[in-house]
């Protein structure tokens, strides 16, 4: 082993502080070489070890009676009966996706996907959040455009329908926006496949694509602040290749199908460090390999670039001594050339060899396990005292509420997000029952009676005033929608964005926001299965707002009584389960109107919401619920209108003026405050009055405020008429804002 | 009736076509893939939608050389149905099996909806069960789904009242808005001199079922079998499927 001299600028350029290098020092009894080096480097990054967020962590809810895999391995797993089950989980790839918004948006659905697939199960919904700057910046529109197109074009071409998510704006964004995509796919509950090595003697195998230098340190760059040295990380984004990965998931899944695989996992950050490690680690025992045999794109790669390459579309996999015929002539049928690098070892080491010679050895424990493990410190943010103080009398008097109504249809929050979604290839696979923008997403699982529902959510606005409720709101949010669809919530995985941890302020945000998760979990019974943290989301020292994304997996006993946001007849009641408070903290109004983000988020009963749930799953099975649509952003009147979108119906509705607000804001706060645990529900004349005893036996308040009908949207406080406008108007503007600041761009080029 | 779905490596909808055939419509179905050489007796043979072999080239420009492909244009020369839906429809272009070829969409971008497109002709397999001027829901889901031919190829094509599918509006219309990619004439659909042959963009094999948006798409499968019906009684498809068994065969 030859060692090239390490100091701090080595140590610097590799992310390992001197504290860190002396505990590698210690623990392998000797210097390490640079190829050992790079090696601890990604797999101790905040990206691979969650140094700074893994005490946090473990205080989340992860078991349940359905649980069947929680967090530690590639994805979560849920029983959704059978003897089937639900494998899912979100990751980010905020990173990549500025420095090349097409590769870096592809490669995080790429990475996702074989997260999934690993584990035996076939893909079979993409869900994606993702936050933009404002899109009067060209060059968020470029982001934006460059990232739904890398969505689209890897879901497209591998045929997983991307049915759902959400998208928000802000400024803070505008530097770093966040991608973060979600994948669930189906199992067999008792063929759930494993990242593990073991068995002294199997062989370790190398399928997919060849290696090449791109992506080197991926891992840590995304485990550091953005900086005017940007572009010169350009070489650590990965190209994608949809087609390769098309045929691991079918040669894998195939393969799966034998029982001569120990073991599988994907070549994801960290590439084959992370992958030889980790398995040897979950299965306690040594893995061996010779980087020589591993095929390589490029001429001269290093053992240090080969162990380090982030390259897409490769797997790892562990198979049984003996059985490697049959698995090679799987890979052969599909066109892929699987290599046998290597052998499992009683040792626990990881053994790396070039030509034979060994250029690397590390316990693996010392990378996975043993891992550096930070309780960073943490501070209340400064800003938070100013920021939570809102004072709408000194704002002055609201715009009258036909121009608020109007300005928040168009507002890219609110606005009707078609102009992604029709980039994405929705309904392959033909079980989507639920297409985007109707409510929650569901598809059916084939063979079965049933449905899962699915929604990723997160409000920045609420996180930044308040992260513990705002995680908690979040929580809130996508478990209402998928009981709206009339899904009952039984899994969630998470995806944690947020600055600089080393900040006490951002790690501030984060421990709460973890604690407020957890809380809304536990309290709602949801536990959480896994996911991802990201952090250092910041360019140049300011950081996005703290983004707490969750996805919520909701079960569907019976696929035939979906239900989406859309009024379906004429002459049906108007129920609003819930109640409107004088709460616009945070809300799309002051954002809108004012351009501020104050107050504090609307409160949260925990114990309200899961009634709420409850009456919402119980409505929908039984068929009574014939909509349902939660009130969020732009409040009630908002949610009325997107009730009609899509529909011939129209709605006149009066509601109740709201106490404790200013008496100018009267109206505004009954149309457009954001209290939570709200739904808007139609249901058939007939059916009232057991809805309004359903939602009374769980002590809910619940009361008629309209009826559905005409083509106008006629809303009302107090019984004085604030908004008359057309449906067709209204869905005008909603449905052309995203649009046009797009269209606008291409006419003038 | 037994349909083939042809697998290519990057094929996507190949499932969904099969169930279709097999479990909406209860008929034989097999999947055949591309490196097979036989299309195993089958009565109808369809290419699904997908991405052939990634189409980082041009769409269906590699799969027109897979091994199933001489024997697709064999059966295809004995008069024997084949379906080209999306994917396929690039496919069979490329393989000179239908006039044209596609271009990426007008704006660029990929689309997915549910549309409306108009059945032009019902003298072919895929549209015996429909009325002329028939109107159906179905989606579509492409990025290259420009059709464009030369004018004269195009005026042939009209002439012979070869275009099958236009893309139309709601309430029927030929318009510039209801044509989602810009494609010429709002051509959705054709099929060769022959009739025998149809490749389509929009894909009917999704809209098969109310639960999922549209069953409209489940004509064009009704009029598969409602052909193969009629040929079994005038003796066509027996003579269509030996023909092709001595083929396969030799």
């Amino acid at each position: 082993m030859t060692s090239d001299t390490i100091n701090d600028t080595v140590l610097q350029r590799h992310g390992v502080t001197r504290e860190e290098y002396d505990r590698i020092v210690s623990m392998l009894g000797r210097e390490p070489n640079l190829t050992e080096l790079g090696i601890f480097s990604v797999m101790w990054s905040e990206h691979c070890s969650y140094k700074s967020s893994r005490v946090h962590l473990k205080t989340l809810p992860t078991t349940g009676r359905r649980v069947l895999q929680g967090p530690g391995e590639n994805a979560g797993a849920v029983d959704i009966g059978d003897g089937l089950a639900a494998v899912f989980k979100i990751e980010s790839h905020n990173h990549p996706s500025f420095i090349e918004p097409y590769q870096g948006a592809a490669t995080g659905v790429g990475g996702i996907i074989r997260d999934i697939f690993t584990m035996g199960a076939r893909p079979i919904a993409l869900l994606n959040s993702l936050r933009f700057g404002s899109l009067e910046d060209p060059l968020v529109r470029r982001t934006m455009s460059g990232v739904v197109s890398g969505i689209g074009g890897y879901g497209n071409s591998i045929g997983i329908p991307t049915v759902g998510g959400e998208i928000g704006f802000d400024k803070s964004y505008a530097g770093n926006p966040l991608v973060n995509v979600f994948c669930l796919g189906i199992a067999k509950a008792d063929e759930i496949i494993k990242g593990t090595a073991s068995g002294v003697g199997n062989a370790v195998y190398y399928v997919g694509a060849k290696t090449g230098r791109d992506g080197i340190h991926g891992a840590t760059m995304a485990s550091a602040e953005f900086d005017d040295t940007l572009n010169e990380k350009r070489p650590a984004v990965q190209v994608g290749d949809p087609f390769m990965e098309k045929l691991l998931l079918e040669a894998c899944l195939e393969v799966m199908k034998t029982d001569a695989l120990i073991g599988i996992q994907d070549m994801g950050a960290a590439g084959l460090t992370c992958s030889t490690s980790e398995m040897g680690s979950r299965g306690g025992a040594g893995v061996e390999i010779d980087v020589a045999l591993v095929p390589q794109r490029e001429t001269g790669m290093t053992p240090y670039e080969i162990m380090l390459s982030e390259s897409q579309e490769r797997m790892l996999l562990v198979v049984k001594k003996g059985r490697e015929a049959e698995v090679e002539r799987i890979f052969d049928k599909w066109d892929l050339h699987a290599v046998h690098i290597g052998e499992v070892t009683s040792d626990g080491r990881l053994r790396v060899k070039n030509h034979g010679h060994v250029v690397a050895e590390i316990p693996n424990h010392a990378l996975t396990d043993e891992a550096p493990m930070y309780r960073r410190p943490m501070t209340t943010p400064a800003y938070l005292e100013k920021a939570q103080q809102l004072d709408l009398d000194a704002l002055g008097a609201p715009p009258a509420p036909r121009e608020v109504f109007r300005r928040l249809l168009a507002s890219p929050g609110i606005a009707s997000k078609r102009w992604v979604y029709r980039q994405y290839d929705h309904m392959v696979r033909t079980n989507t029952l639920l297409l985007p923008g109707m409510g929650a997403a569901v598809v059916r699982v084939k063979e079965t009676p049933r449905a899962l529902a699915m929604s990723v959510d997160c409000n920045g606005r609420f996180a930044y005033l308040d992260p513990f409720v705002g995680a908690q709101l979040a929580v809130a949010e996508a478990s209402r929608n998928v009981a709206c669809a009339g899904g009952l919530p039984i899994g969630a995985t998470n995806c944690l964005n947020f600055g600089n941890p080393e900040k006490p302020e951002i790690m501030w945000q984060f421990g709460r926001a973890v604690e407020g998760m957890g809380a809304a979990c536990r309290a709602l019974g949801i536990p959480i299965t896994g996911g991802n943290v990201s952090l250092y989301n910041e360019t140049d020292g300011s950081g996005v707002l703290p983004t707490p994304v969750i996805g919520v997996v909701g079960l569907i006993e019976d696929a035939t009584r979906v239900v989406g946001r859309a009024f379906r007849s004429e002459g049906d009641v108007v129920v609003m389960v819930g109640e409107t408070r004088y709460e616009m903290g945070g809300s799309e109004f002051l954002h809108v109107v004012h351009d501020q983000i104050r107050g504090v988020p609307p409160q949260l009963d925990l114990a309200r919401e899961a009634a709420l749930q409850q009456v919402l799953v119980e409505g929908a099975a039984s068929g009574a619920i014939r909509s349902a649509h939660d009130c969020v952003e732009g409040g009630v009147a908002i949610t009325l209108a997107e009730c009609c979108f899509d529909t011939p119906l129209g709605v006149e509705a009066d509601l109740a003026g709201v106490s404790g607000a200013p008496a100018v804001y009267r109206e505004t706060a009954a149309l457009f405050s954001e209290s939570a645990s709200r739904v808007v529900v139609s249901v058939a004349p007939a059916q009232l009055a057991a809805l309004l005893a359903l939602a009374s036996a769980k002590g809910l308040p619940a009361k008629q405020i309209g009826r559905v009908g005409g083509s106008r949207i006629q809303l009302s406080v107090d019984g004085k008429q604030v908004v008359n406008e057309l449906v067709s108007e209204a869905e005008r503007i909603w449905a052309t804002a995203i649009e046009s600041w797009f269209e606008r761009r291409l006419a003038i080029a | 009736m037994k349909i083939a779905v042809v697998v290519f490596p990057g094929s996507n909808c190949d499932h969904d076509t099969y169930y279709v055939a097999k479990d909406v419509l209860g008929q034989d179905a097999e999947l055949i893939w591309h490196k097979d050489t036989s299309l195993r007796r089958a009565d109808a043979v369809i290419l699904p939608g997908g991405f052939a072999h990634g189409d980082y080239l041009r769409t269906g420009a590699i799969a027109r050389f897979s091994p199933i492909m001489p024997e697709v244009a064999k059966f295809a020369a004995a008069g024997g149905p084949v379906l080209g839906i999306c994917n396929g429809f690039q496919v069979l272009l490329e393989a000179g099996l239908l006039p044209g070829a596609m271009l990426r969409n007008r704006r660029l971008q990929f689309r997915c909806e549910f549309l409306h497109v108009r059945v032009e002709q019902t003298a072919t397999p895929f549209t015996l069960a429909c009325r002329s001027g028939q109107s159906i829901k179905v989606p579509i889901a492409h990025g290259e789904g420009n059709y464009y031919a030369e004018p004269d190829v195009v005026q042939r094509l009209e002439q012979n009242r070869q275009v099958v599918f236009r893309y139309v509006s709601s309430s029927g219309e030929m318009t510039e808005d209801s044509n989602p990619n810009g494609s010429v004439n709002n051509i959705a659909g054709i099929c060769n001199e022959a009739r025998n042959v149809v490749g389509l963009m929009p894909h009917p094999e999704r809209a098969c079922e109310l639960a999922i948006g549209s069953d409209d798409g489940l004509v064009v499968f009704q009029s598969l079998l409602k052909w193969s019906r009629e040929s079994l009684l005038e003796g066509n498809l027996a003579t269509t499927t030996s023909e092709h068994q001595t083929v396969v065969n030799r």
